[in-house]
């Protein structure tokens, strides 16, 4: 695909949660839990209120078509605030303090007086229906002549645990969100600049990592097409492919409209009760169904089941609508005979209704109330079909693919929150605010001060552990050690299903100081670590292995093992001495250091053969 | 005083960077704009220049309520509060300015339970409460009930609405439910309680109750709603849902939501156990007296002009032994003196210690187990209805609403 002719224009969102001692609007830890560890659960409904211009948003409006009660899982984490059941406290200077190292990097301007809005939010993910969000700074620069557009300080969402059960250990911890400017036009600059401000975010050394921790959203739109909001993309390396499929799908959504105006295609205005004409269906869909619903599309045969997306047709986006009244989705006559509906039942169908063979018929059933709302839906779909590609906020699928979630939503959404007070950002503060060292320039830095191989260096700053290498350096245990014990040896031991977590970064630390003083083998380390996750102190597990092995007993040991292979050494002369070190090592269980084992060894096949 | 009005398209400069906005309000000597996106931010005002005017805005459409005649008639009776709060965004603060239609279109269920008169007393919040504000609401409940109203239900806020349930207990006798309702979370939000507490109280007022009585939410979850008796019912959260609790003895009915079934207690009065009648006067000089360790005798002294004065005394209800003599000589010179507990919980005994002794030979009247705010309320109704002393004495040991309780339950 020609992407620049087809005038791709693509922004992101970038989430990303902050590790501050607090959250955003309490003084709860940020940390995250086990669900099984909750201690209290209640629930609650939520109502759309209209905003401060007198309109609800339609957003809003969309999601309260199906009220639903949500659940929510309360720990000894969370507080009252996450319950909404008391104000919001000050916003969290330390949140604000890296939000604006972040704005500085970006070389962005930082709002002179930050108030904190409230935007409604009533999927249930949050308890009070609104997510507190405030601008902090705008207008900043990205490598290339991308351009960050604002930059907001935002509190996370609760998890969903299932269904409309949430937990509420994630609620209110800080995250940024910054926003770009449509001013990326291939789905590989989309994903580089991704990459690059995932790399500034994490350079604050002030972020949460791992899964989760970080989402991506992308605007994306063509000529002729329209913004499309995808939600929630979370595998960095999957963002240029969702960029690519929802070109693709903007342009078969083009393709069908025009094909539907050249046929002169249109809606059915009246909802067709057939639910008679399938009292004996084979259908159990169909049969459980209290009331079927049928809409007309004249001149939209074949054009529902033309694909959009891989496995995605337009009937799909139009079942996506229906499933918002709480339905399971649709029958369309581009896809029957088929679900156990026959071929005599969609002739009946055609023949009751009068409909010619250009036309689409859309079966929506379920309760006479969802089956009604569900038509609306299909009705409304239909049209905005004609009209071309919809504004819409959607959700990501597997492996790149989007469904509809909910129309993009206005500035109705929006409105003061005024239990906050505004908080002011003066000059002196703006200018006393330390810019971090970007982890690409320390990548750099460390490969020249610490001699380091630059994928070494890289990986040691792009490293969630960096923090514990940059202790180990700085308690002078040899860089190289450092790094393949931080960024090697332990993730190794995690592979093998040892319990790393367990490991406190002090005794990491002192394993590597037993080394470096020489009371035991740099070979030893990966034992040492094992048995300290097993429960041992550092100093216990140093002791174990520690006190030598004499170059006398060495000695012994190398000849006593050469002695009982003695034909294999013969047979592969010095390539023995691979092999053989394996062996010499575990005897000596880590107390001497494998290149004067070697060295021995090397001696000892050199006498015999 | 700003040169740009609410509505007007400002252009302004963020530390350099170019905006343009709707002008909204001035905060703390900053213009706050908001933003295409919705955003509002504070901008320097010398680098605000106007755009445009704002123009007339045509005002929302405002939904017409439409009532179901069929329904029996409740009236509803604003007094301000949260449950009935906008957001002025001019000061950016929550404020009581909802009519009583606006809590039709608010919580449009209400229409589903009865149809409805509204009236609006006062917009104010409960702090801002007063014994006349009580007297006026006393009449207009009065006057809806006696004109017909099934039920009436009274919007307040919640800070001082246990005062108020309690003064109209007092001043009210009536044979249809009287229910005060209020709301924690401002009826901005979607989580609001207002839509629950609104609709629970609208049932409760349809209801064989017959007493004043408070509906809110019986627990964190949007299942139940407790109606608490007016003088047995008291604020125990600053912000919970459930901050209402009753007080050493069950709620007299509750309200299960969304199906809105009432369950009266066999405690509660029934509707149509007494004529109604309303007996308005207040005596407003009485005050209230939170004891504390080395309260000097002058804090007692500065009610020497009042008619009335309840302590909120410690434990069994005592005063530093340094107090008495001030209180004998104010209750000689013609202030009734009425000792109540800050336990809150439990009956007041001033017999077992000295000081309990010394205070009732002073001749302050024990107030039993009434909680100290009840106890105020009805001091003012009782010195306001009655000019004898030893009758006074006599009715604030009597109970007159459930206020006071003869025995002392096990298990609340």
């Amino acid at each position: 695909m020609d992407f620049k002719a087809l005038g791709l224009k693509a922004g992101i969102e970038i989430h990303q949660q902050l590790d501050t001692a607090e959250k955003l609007f309490c003084h709860c830890p940020t940390t995250l839990r086990e669900t099984e560890e909750h201690t209290g659960e209640f629930f609650r409904y939520l109502h759309a209120t209209v905003s401060e211009m007198g309109e609800v948003d339609r957003a809003a409006a969309e999601e309260m078509m199906n009220r639903r009660q949500f659940h929510y899982l309360t720990y000894d984490t969370t507080c009252l605030v996450e319950n909404d059941e008391e104000p919001p406290a000050p916003m969290n200077p330390e949140a604000l303090e890296i939000a604006l190292q972040v704005a500085r990097t970006f070389e962005m301007h930082p709002v002179e007086q930050v108030h904190t809005m409230r935007k409604l939010v009533i999927d249930g993910s949050n308890t009070s229906g609104f997510q507190r969000t405030a601008m902090v700074a705008m207008g900043g620069v990205l490598p290339g002549d991308g351009e960050v557009e604002t930059l907001c300080l935002e509190e996370e969402a609760a998890q969903r645990v299932e269904g409309s059960t949430f937990s509420l250990d994630r609620l209110g911890i800080p995250l940024v969100e910054i926003t770009t400017s449509p001013c990326m036009h291939t789905p590989e600059a989309v994903q580089e600049t991704a990459e690059y401000i995932g790399m500034v975010l994490r350079s604050t050394g002030k972020v949460k990592r791992g899964l989760g921790t970080i989402r991506q959203d992308v605007n994306i739109s063509i000529k002729d097409g329209a913004r499309v909001e995808i939600k929630g993309v979370q595998d960095l390396a999957l963002i240029a492919e969702v960029v690519r499929r929802e070109v693709t799908r903007q342009v078969n959504l083009l393709a069908i409209r025009d094909e539907l105006r050249v046929r002169n295609a249109s809606v059915g205005e009246e909802t067709h009760d057939v639910t008679a004409l399938f009292a004996e269906t084979k259908s159990s869909i169909l049969k459980r169904a209290k009331s079927i619903l049928a809409v007309v599309l004249p001149g939209f045969a074949g054009l529902v089941g033309r694909e959009v997306q891989p496995g995605r047709r337009l009937g799909t986006e139009i079942s996506d609508y229906v499933k918002k009244c709480g339905l399971g989705g649709i029958f369309h006559t581009d896809e029957l005979p088929a679900y156990g509906v026959t071929a005599e039942e969609v002739a009946a169908l055609r023949a009751h209704l009068g409909v010619a063979d250009e036309d689409a018929v859309i079966l929506i059933s379920g309760s006479k109330e969802k089956a009604a709302c569900g038509a609306k839906q299909v009705r409304h779909r239909a049209r905005l079909a004609l009209e071309g590609v919809p504004e819409e906020t959607r959700k990501m699928l597997d492996e790149g693919n989007t469904a509809y979630m909910r129309p993009l939503p206005g500035a109705a959404r929006m409105y003061p929150e005024t239990d906050v007070l505004p908080v002011t950002i003066t000059g002196e503060h703006w200018a006393a605010v330390r810019v971090p060292e970007l982890l690409s320039d320390l990548a750099r830095r460390m490969e020249d001060e610490l001699e380091l191989d630059p994928a070494v260096a890289r990986q040691a700053a792009y490293s969630e552990h960096l923090p514990l290498f940059r202790a180990a350096v700085q308690a002078g245990i040899k860089p190289n050690l450092a790094a393949r014990t931080v960024l090697g040896t332990l993730k190794e031991l995690s592979r093998d299903g040892v319990a790393v977590e367990t490991i406190a970064d002090q005794d990491v630390l002192n394993v590597l100081a037993a080394v470096e003083k020489g009371e035991v083998a740099k070979e030893a380390v990966p034992d040492l670590l094992t048995e300290v996750a097993g429960g041992k102190t550092a100093a216990e597990a140093v002791a174990d292995h520690a006190g030598g092995v004499s170059a006398e007993e060495l000695a012994a040991i190398v000849e006593k093992i050469v002695a009982e292979r003695i034909k294999f050494v013969q047979e592969k002369q010095m390539r023995a001495l691979g092999p053989l070190m394996g062996v010499v090592m575990k005897e000596v269980r880590g107390k001497v250091d494998g290149k004067i084992v070697s060295e021995a060894l090397r001696a000892e096949i050199s006498r015999v053969i | 005083m700003s040169t740009y009005a609410t509505g007007d398209v400002v252009a302004a400069s963020c530390r350099g960077h170019p905006v343009e906005g709707i002008y909204i309000t001035d905060r703390d000597g900053m213009a706050v704009l908001k933003l295409k996106s919705g955003y509002n931010i504070g901008v320097d005002q010398e680098t605000c220049t106007l755009v445009r005017r704002a123009g007339d805005q045509p005002a929302p459409a405002v939904p017409t309520v439409v009532q179901d005649e069929t329904l029996p008639e409740l009236a509803i009776i604003s007094t301000g509060g949260t449950i009935a709060s906008k957001i002025d965004y001019r000061t950016g603060a929550v404020t009581s300015q909802f009519t009583a239609d606006d809590i039709l279109r608010a919580v449009p269920g209400l229409t589903t339970v009865a149809r409805y008169r509204a009236e609006m007393l006062a917009t104010i919040l409960s702090e801002n409460m007063t014994p006349s504000t009580w007297q006026a609401l006393a009449r207009a409940v009065h006057a809806a009930v006696t004109n017909g109203a099934e039920g009436v239900i009274v919007t307040h806020g919640t800070d001082t609405m246990s005062y108020s349930a309690s003064a109209l207990s007092f001043m009210l006798d009536t044979p249809a439910p009287v229910v005060f309702v209020g709301s924690q979370r401002s009826a901005d939000r979607p989580s609001s309680d207002n839509v629950m507490n609104a609709m629970c109280a609208a049932a409760a007022a349809r209801s064989d109750l017959g007493e004043v009585a408070v509906a809110m939410h019986a627990t964190t979850n949007d299942d139940l709603c407790a109606v608490h008796r007016g003088t047995r019912v008291r604020k125990m959260h600053t912000s919970r849902r459930d901050a209402f609790q009753s007080h050493e003895m069950a709620p007299v009915a509750t309200v299960a939501y969304p199906s809105l079934a009432v369950d009266l207690s066999p405690e509660a009065v029934r509707r149509g156990a007494v004529e109604p009648a309303l007996h308005a006067d207040l005596e407003e000089r009485c005050g209230l007296l939170y004891s504390y360790p080395g309260m000097p005798e002058e804090a007692v002294r500065v009610y020497e002009e009042f008619k009335g004065l309840v302590i909120a005394g410690t434990g069994l209800g005592h005063v530093s032994s340094e107090c008495i003599e001030a209180l004998r000589e104010m209750i000689d010179a013609g202030t009734t003196v009425v000792m109540t507990s800050q336990c809150l919980h439990g009956r007041v005994c001033d017999r077992v210690y000295d000081t309990g002794r010394d205070l009732l030979a002073a001749g302050v009247v024990e107030g039993e187990d009434m909680l100290p705010e009840t106890a105020l309320t009805k001091l003012m109704w009782v010195l306001g209805n009655t000019a004898d002393r030893e009758e006074g004495r006599r009715l604030m040991a009597t109970d007159l609403k459930g206020e006071i309780r003869r025995r002392s339950d096990y298990g609340f």
